[in-house]
């Protein structure tokens, strides 16, 4: 593209009066002043994350109330943070292990959704929580019964992932 | 003067400081929402309904902080210019008339302005440029480089407009032939306002006042990008705030002149038809003044949001070479059109 160079501009007589042009200015202010806004007013109207938004890792938890997980820990072994602590156990469920103890330090956390990809059990997932709020370190690491989540609250995460990956 | 005068008179000035004090409150909350609507923000909505008890937040705020004086500073005149700011600013709204009918208290027939004074246009013009002794007193009892610019500038644009603005009053004064305000209002029964008949003098009325009040395109006293804070850099606390209300005050005073001068004050037009009972004339006349001090005040800030600030040197080329020249012109041919007519 050429650069257009202009080195002086002469105004008519009209923008040498100043008064109508800043009229046409206050014209254009009235015409913002008056326009909807696009604020949304966050703590009453929140967001709505689409399926595909990657919030805070959470566990799925069965209709029975069993989690899915059966402590394989390949999250833990992938996340690039380190912030995935798993520690397993025998169970007589059909599944044979569990996690006694699992554990997210969502201050290491970095959202990056590599445990979820990992899963083979579908177990972990991406929830559409983005409100973290911890007034404490230790509060922040999260346990197995912070994690745990209804798998209908997870559904729409469950089907992108099927239709995605 | 008995004390049943004296009384009255007393009335008036509180009802009328209550009524500017919380207008200048709501002023500072309408200014924060039309440069918000301006700016396609939403403005302040979170203390009290829709937000309107933000500007009595701020204030608990300023008074909260600490009151600081300079070291360096003159300490008398440091705390003076405030009050010289603040007081012109609410002295001027005295000889504005609010209603033409009379109302009676205490069995006596009560005029709707604090002081019907015959002189009210000099009394005006007089004030307004004593308003430029608290600027420049403040600018230089600071100490401080920025205060002292923000002063002089003040001092400089505030006499070369108030030349403009006196000879555009002129104008009104031929028309009406009289200085007393309440004669100038009677004068513009119907739609014969000072507006249709001094279109000229009306523009640079306004433009004077815009720059009589410091707002923009004529802010340069304060101009933050180049003066920090301007004349008002040094202050704090309740000294600050009182600059804040005189800044805003004096735009009521300025919407208030203009209203009376130009948009015909109370007058309401074909009202005298209607042969209502006085009691209602007076509501519907306060209304009518209330209305058109409103439009006005709104006309300030939007154009506050709209018009970017005059470089100084085309500050003072447009008001010694364009406005000055226009006003002249306007009173000499105001001059020939009533030497014709009559």
């Amino acid at each position: 593209m050429q650069a257009q160079t202009q080195d002086k501009y002469t105004l008519t007589f009209w923008e040498k009066l100043y008064i109508p042009e800043i009229l046409k200015g206050m014209k254009l202010t009235f015409g913002q002043m008056v326009k909807k806004k696009d604020t949304r007013e966050y703590p009453e109207e929140k967001w709505i994350p689409p399926a595909s938004y990657r919030g805070a890792p959470v566990l799925v938890q069965e209709e029975n109330g069993i989690e899915r997980c059966v402590a394989c820990g390949l999250c833990s072994r992938v996340c690039p943070a380190l912030a995935i602590e798993v520690q397993a156990a025998e169970t007589a469920d059909e599944k044979e292990r569990y996690p006694e103890r699992f554990e997210i330090n969502m201050l290491r956390c970095i959202f990056c959704g590599f445990c979820e990809e990992v899963c083979p059990e579908e177990a972990i997932v991406m929830s559409p929580t983005y409100e973290m709020v911890f007034t404490d370190y230790e509060d922040a690491i999260l346990g197995k019964d912070k994690l745990l989540t209804p798998v209908e609250k997870l559904r729409p995460r469950l089907e992108f992932l099927r239709e995605h990956r | 003067m008995e004390f049943t005068d004296i009384l009255i008179s007393l009335i008036k000035i509180i009802v009328m400081f209550v009524v500017v004090l919380v207008t200048v409150a709501e002023l500072v909350y309408t200014e924060r929402k039309i440069s918000a609507w301006i700016q396609n923000r939403i403005g302040p909505n979170r203390v009290g309904w829709k937000g309107l008890l933000q500007p009595y937040a701020d204030v608990i705020k300023l008074l909260l902080k600490e009151d600081i004086v300079p070291t360096a500073a003159n300490k008398f005149i440091h705390t003076l210019a405030p009050v010289i700011s603040i007081g012109v600013a609410f002295s001027t709204l005295a000889v504005v008339p609010i209603a033409g009918e009379t109302i009676s208290m205490f069995g006596r027939e009560v005029q709707m302005v604090i002081a019907d004074v015959n002189i009210g246009i000099l009394y005006i013009l007089a004030l307004t440029s004593m308003g430029v002794y608290g600027l420049t007193l403040s600018g230089w009892s600071s100490n401080n480089k920025y205060s002292l610019l923000g002063g002089l500038r003040s001092s400089a644009q505030m006499i070369s407009y108030e030349l403009s603005m006196g000879l555009s009053v002129i104008g009104v004064v031929m028309v009406t032939g009289s200085l007393q305000l309440t004669d100038v209002v009677t004068h513009q029964a119907g739609w014969m306002w000072n507006m249709v008949l001094q279109p000229v003098g009306f523009i640079t009325f306004v433009v004077a006042a815009f720059a009589e009040t410091n707002r923009t395109p004529f802010d340069l006293p304060e101009a933050e990008p180049e003066l920090v804070g301007g004349y008002h850099t040094e202050y704090s606390s309740f000294k600050f705030a009182l600059f804040f209300l005189a800044e805003y005050a004096n735009m009521i005073t300025a919407s208030a002149v203009i209203t009376t001068l130009y948009l015909g004050g109370w007058q309401v037009p074909y009202l005298e038809l209607l042969q209502l009972p006085s009691g209602i004339v007076v509501a519907l006349q306060i209304l009518a003044f209330v209305v058109k001090v409103a439009f006005m005040l709104f006309v300030f800030q939007w154009v506050r949001w709209t018009v970017p600030r005059f470089r100084y040197d085309q500050l003072m080329d447009l008001g010694w070479k364009v406005m000055l020249p226009i006003a002249l012109a306007n009173v000499i041919a105001t001059g020939i059109v009533i030497l014709l007519i009559s």
